[in-house]
């Protein structure tokens, strides 16, 4: 009697409580952000150099509203400067892809040069984006191909470490299977070990288009004159405009979580709960 | 290898109890002669069996018994080709077996489909690698046969993830009776399926064997599934070094009733026997001593 009472007032309140749960996730991060606005702008009254959230707005307004602008040359909209910046990245990381998932599987699948090269990937990977700089900029001369490489160098470690780990992470079950009906190589490779590795591939991916971000933004930094928006940020110091850096920086943060939320995406959609 | 006879009573009504090394030629089609199998370890060679002798005739079905460790595994995986003998000769009609092949499949402990494929998949990456000149028609029939047969058409476009651990040992052994095999080898098949579910199997399996009388290896642990299923049940004695100890002919009739033949005294006979050789004369070595 007591259970067949209790039984819809507490349905009724789980309902609730999972509604007040999702206003509460939206809620505490909106009311944290404004809460951290505050003691910047706060911290900003001691210090000029530096704008408060109330001026970066004020000082950039033009910027937010005009993302499309585009005035020739450098002077364009902030969209266009992260268009460009995007497009390095999308050329760049598909030949890291390309490049990191074919390797992988060669060298997963071939111990003598997984022992060979490991050791010099291990080392390679840990070199960081903005020292490949100068190297690409004196191999390559132009800045367009020099970035595109430092993207290429910088993501495809990840992507090439992961590959290879996951390709000789085949369960023995799984390569038993192929011996025993003798699969043709192409079947092999498309029914077991491509997707077998492919949760190590996505890691790879993953972590590879942050990277492939990060390094973007270093190597426009030191190559004047083109567009992009590592080197609006360059040359908004140069020009002193420490609003329009914020405000940069902002854009970044946005597009390199929204890279993340994409592989995400792409992560669950084809991989639905495998492992 | 010791050939010790079972009790009087319990051979009378088979024809040959002893046709372990029978000579007939035809009867030769599975032999493993004096193999000895070893692994290099840290503290020198482990002889894992030594002085194994077995001869199989074709369309038998053989439980293998033996002690966890005894080597069991490691004999199967000689006959599928997975390891080769470190001495002795392990051959299929005259043939020594240098590797895997579809020929003699195997039934894998962890059932070993692939979770991205669903069913229908499973079984067709098998039937397409064996028959790949069949047209897509006629593989597409096979597949849907031996489904049909382990009563899965209807989970056909599910994955294992997504099944029981009962249907995903069935798509297995549909995989592996869809390619016709000669030897089918089984390492423990139902060993981790609730008891309902293994009776079913066991006579799905049995049911499934009745027609196509291909030979059957098959490892167990248990003895009334042995007496149930199998021709003949080999008992291993204990590793090191471990043999064939004796070969036990189960003699009752096909088709097999799973209630009639366990009110037979002679069941309970060969049970009793064999009960006797793993944990008195065999013994496992915590126990023994
Ligand atoms: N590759 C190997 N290297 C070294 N030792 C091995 C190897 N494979 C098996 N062994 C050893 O051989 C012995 C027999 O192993 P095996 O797996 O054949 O036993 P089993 O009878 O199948 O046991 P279970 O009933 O538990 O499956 C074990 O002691 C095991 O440790
Ligand atoms: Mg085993």
């Amino acid at each position: 009697m007591t259970i067949a009472q209790k039984r819809p007032t507490s349905s009724g309140f789980a309902l609730d409580a999972k509604m007040r749960q999702r206003i509460d996730d939206v809620l505490t991060p909106v009311v944290t952000l404004l809460i951290l606005l505050a003691i910047w702008q706060f911290f900003s009254l001691f210090n000029q150099n530096l704008p408060g959230p109330i001026r970066v707005v004020q000082e950039t307004w033009k910027l937010i509203l005009y993302p499309f602008y585009d005035k020739g040359g450098t002077d364009k909209g902030l969209f266009w400067q992260v268009f460009a910046s995007l497009q390095r990245v999308a050329i760049g990381y598909t030949f890291a892809a390309i490049v990191g998932i074919s390797v992988g599987i060669i060298i997963g699948l071939n111990k003598r040069i997984y022992k060979g090269l490991d050791p010099i990937f291990q080392i390679l990977r840990t070199v960081p984006p903005l020292a490949w700089v100068p190297i690409a900029l004196a191999a390559l001369q132009q800045n367009q191909p020099a970035a595109l490489f430092v993207i290429f160098i910088t993501a495809v470690w990840p992507i090439l470490i992961n590959t290879s780990v996951g390709v000789k992470q085949i369960p023995q079950d799984y390569t038993n299977v192929a011996q025993v009906l003798q699969l043709p190589k192409s079947e092999f490779y498309f029914k077991i070990l491509f997707p077998s590795a492919l949760p190590y591939i996505f890691t790879g991916l993953r972590i590879a288009i942050g990277l492939a971000w990060l390094a973007i933004i270093a190597a426009e930094i030191v190559m004047s004159g083109i567009v992009g928006i590592g080197f609006f940020i360059w040359n908004a110091y140069q020009n002193g405009q420490v609003s329009e850096i914020i405000l940069a920086l902002v854009y970044i943060g946005l597009v390199g979580w929204g890279l993340d939320k994409l592989m995400e995406w792409l992560q669950s959609r084809i991989l639905p709960g495998q492992r | 290898m010791k050939t010790l006879s079972a009790p009087e009573s319990m051979v009378s009504t088979s024809k040959n109890p002893r046709s372990i090394g029978s000579t007939a030629t035809a009867d030769e089609f599975l032999v493993l002669k004096d193999v000895k199998k070893s692994f290099p370890t840290p503290n020198g060679e482990y002889v894992v069996l030594d002085g194994v002798n077995l001869t199989i005739k074709q369309g038998e079905f053989i439980c293998l018994i033996g002690h966890s460790g005894c080597g069991k595994s490691t004999l199967l995986n000689m006959v599928s080709g997975f390891s080769q003998p470190t001495a002795g000769t392990v051959k299929l009609k005259g043939q020594s077996i240098t590797r895997p092949g579809p020929d003699r499949m195997v039934v894998f402990q962890g059932y070993a489909l692939l979770p991205w494929l669903t069913v229908y998949e499973n079984v067709y990456l098998a039937v397409n690698a064996v028959y790949p000149d069949k047209s897509k028609g006629e593989k597409d029939d096979i597949v849907k046969e031996h489904l049909k047969m382990v009563g899965l058409l209807e989970a056909m476009e599910k994955t294992p993830p997504q099944i029981s651990g009962g249907m995903r040992q069935r798509v297995a052994i549909a995989r592996a009776l869809s390619i016709r095999p000669e030897v089918l080898v089984l390492d423990e098949p139902f060993g981790a399926l609730d008891a309902i579910t293994k009776e079913e199997l066991q006579e799905e399996l049995l049911k499934i064997w009745n027609n196509s009388r291909n030979t059957v290896l098959m490892i167990t642990h248990d003895i009334d599934e042995a007496l149930f299923l199998a021709d003949k049940l080999v008992m291993m004695t204990n590793g090191p070094a471990a043999q064939i100890g004796e070969v036990l002919e189960i003699p009752f009739k096909r088709p097999r009733d799973r209630s009639r033949i366990m009110e037979m005294p002679e069941y309970y006979k060969i049970r009793n026997y064999a009960l006797d050789f793993l944990y008195n004369r065999f013994a496992h070595d915590d126990t023994a001593e």
